[in-house]
């Protein structure tokens, strides 16, 4: 049974030693994807709100992750690595990560933002909160469900890619997909992708619990669970009144 | 640029067979996720199932995908089938939420009208709840072809053929024009398939006023 080969591998004591041992190899892949996921939310999460807050810029948020989908990331980090230099991979592979986890983390956090029905906005305006108040005290936590969403998109992308990254050998669990390959040993990769499996759905877990406890109270009708690229809604500009019956 | 120009043949022949790749997936992730997404609209127990077990797949990095896929399937793990069969995975798993969603976002009182004046329920679903869902899943349609093109790249590891072929020979033998190249046609590709596929959606769909980008 081929599963089970790859279990036995897996929890075999020849894999704690070496000089990749399977520990190094699973610790990589979550500093990897931890790293760049906190980089990139650091660089899209401003911009994302700046975006979502004014309402300006919108097509430009839109079109990147649009254009972002299009680009293969495999073909990226390997340009990356070339242009910045094969001595500098773990930086060049890096940045790659980075670029590709940006898209999904600025359309949530816009996405957020965009989301909240505009009376609540003006709402806040009126008793005489201040932009800075209406971005902290009612955008923000209204906006954390969709926000958390796109970091989890982010982080499935990034660990995906890191996978692939065992190419270029950046070590990862995707250094043993690789050298399986090539040496044909394939129950050294079937252990090593069930152990990716195993990590992407973690991943996926813990980012689906948080998305779950950030939803503020008295938020109980809709909760959007997914991101959506555009959205139907006319938006409201800072401003002029709603129209009621349209958008 | 000199490589580009000294190698139009070979990236004309792998822009082919990208395209040869790809379409088979989205075409075939289309006619599974419709039913699929009808399922998960209409009924509550298969909602829970279906976009579960979609939403579990579809975050299976590719190539780990493609190591565990043969153990299923009992194929090589470096057949093209292998390929397909992923890429159709990751396909029906877009799609099938687009679908899902599409229809649910139909307005109920067309849906009762149609009931009213004796639609019975497959004509009603055909001729009303299909049409209308059509702009929302179209976009569906246009994210899953725009990701399988790109993700098409990934099948080279496994000795697949495609632009992919770029990055890795490029990478081998540090040729950055020939990576960049392989970069741009994908993108290339899967933004003139989007266009297409909202060119398409134009014109079967007139009643789509709205206009759904992706």
């Amino acid at each position: 049974m081929l599963f089970w080969d790859a279990i036995l591998w897996i929890f075999s004591p020849d894999r704690l030693t070496g000089s990749s041992p399977l520990p190094l190899l699973i610790g990589q892949h979550l500093a990897y994807t931890l790293v760049s996921v906190a980089i990139a939310a650091v660089i899209a999460i401003p911009v994302g709100y700046l975006i979502g807050h004014t309402g300006r810029g919108r097509e430009i948020a839109v079109g990147i992750s649009g254009a972002a989908r299009a680009l293969p990331s495999f073909g990226l980090m390997l340009l990356l690595v070339l242009l910045i230099g094969v001595t500098q991979k773990p930086l060049a592979a890096t940045i790659a990560f980075v670029i590709l986890a940006i898209p999904s983390i600025l359309a949530g956090a816009y996405a957020g933002l965009e989301q909240i029905d505009r009376r609540v906005i003006d709402a806040a305006r009126a008793v005489g909160m201040t932009e800075w108040q209406i971005l902290w005290k009612v955008e923000v936590p209204l906006g954390l469900p969709l926000l958390i969403g796109g970091l989890r998109s982010a982080a499935l992308q990034v660990v995906a890619t890191v996978t692939i990254a065992g190419y270029i050998g950046l070590g990862a669990l995707g250094l043993p997909i690789i050298a399986g390959l090539e040496l044909r040993d394939f129950t050294r990769m079937l252990g090593a992708a069930l152990l990716i499996v195993v990590l992407a759905l973690a991943i996926d877990g813990v980012f689906a619990v948080i998305q779950h406890l950030v939803v503020p109270r008295g938020v109980t009708a809709g909760r959007v669970a997914d991101l959506r690229p555009t959205s139907s809604r006319r938006r409201a500009v800072m401003g002029t009144p709603i129209e009621e019956g349209r958008g | 640029m000199t490589w580009v120009l000294n190698n139009l043949g070979l990236l004309w022949e792998l822009s082919v067979q990208h395209v040869v790749l790809a379409i088979p997936p989205i075409l075939v992730g289309f006619v599974i996720a419709v039913p699929l997404g009808y399922l998960a609209y209409r009924f509550r127990l298969t909602r829970g199932l279906i976009l579960t077990i979609t939403g579990l797949l579809y975050t299976i990095p590719s190539l780990a995908l493609l190591v565990v896929l043969p153990v299923f399937l009992g194929i090589s793990l470096l057949s093209p089938l292998n390929l397909s069969v992923a890429l159709t995975i990751y396909a029906v798993a877009i799609m099938a939420r687009s679908v899902s969603d599409a229809l649910g976002s139909v307005d109920p009182a067309i849906r009762q009208s149609a009931t009213a004046v004796g639609f019975g329920s497959a004509r009603r679903f055909w001729t009303v709840d299909f049409p209308l869902a059509g702009p929302v899943i179209l976009a569906g349609v246009r994210v899953a072809a725009v990701s399988t093109i790109s993700l098409v790249t990934v099948g080279i590891l496994i000795g697949v053929q495609s632009l992919g072929y770029l990055f890795t020979n490029g990478f081998e033998r540090r040729i950055i024009p020939e990576i960049l190249a392989g970069v741009v046609l994908v993108v290339v590709i899967a933004l003139v398939i989007d266009y297409l596929l909202a060119l398409l959606g134009r014109v079967l769909m007139p009643w789509s006023r709205m206009g759904v980008s992706a």
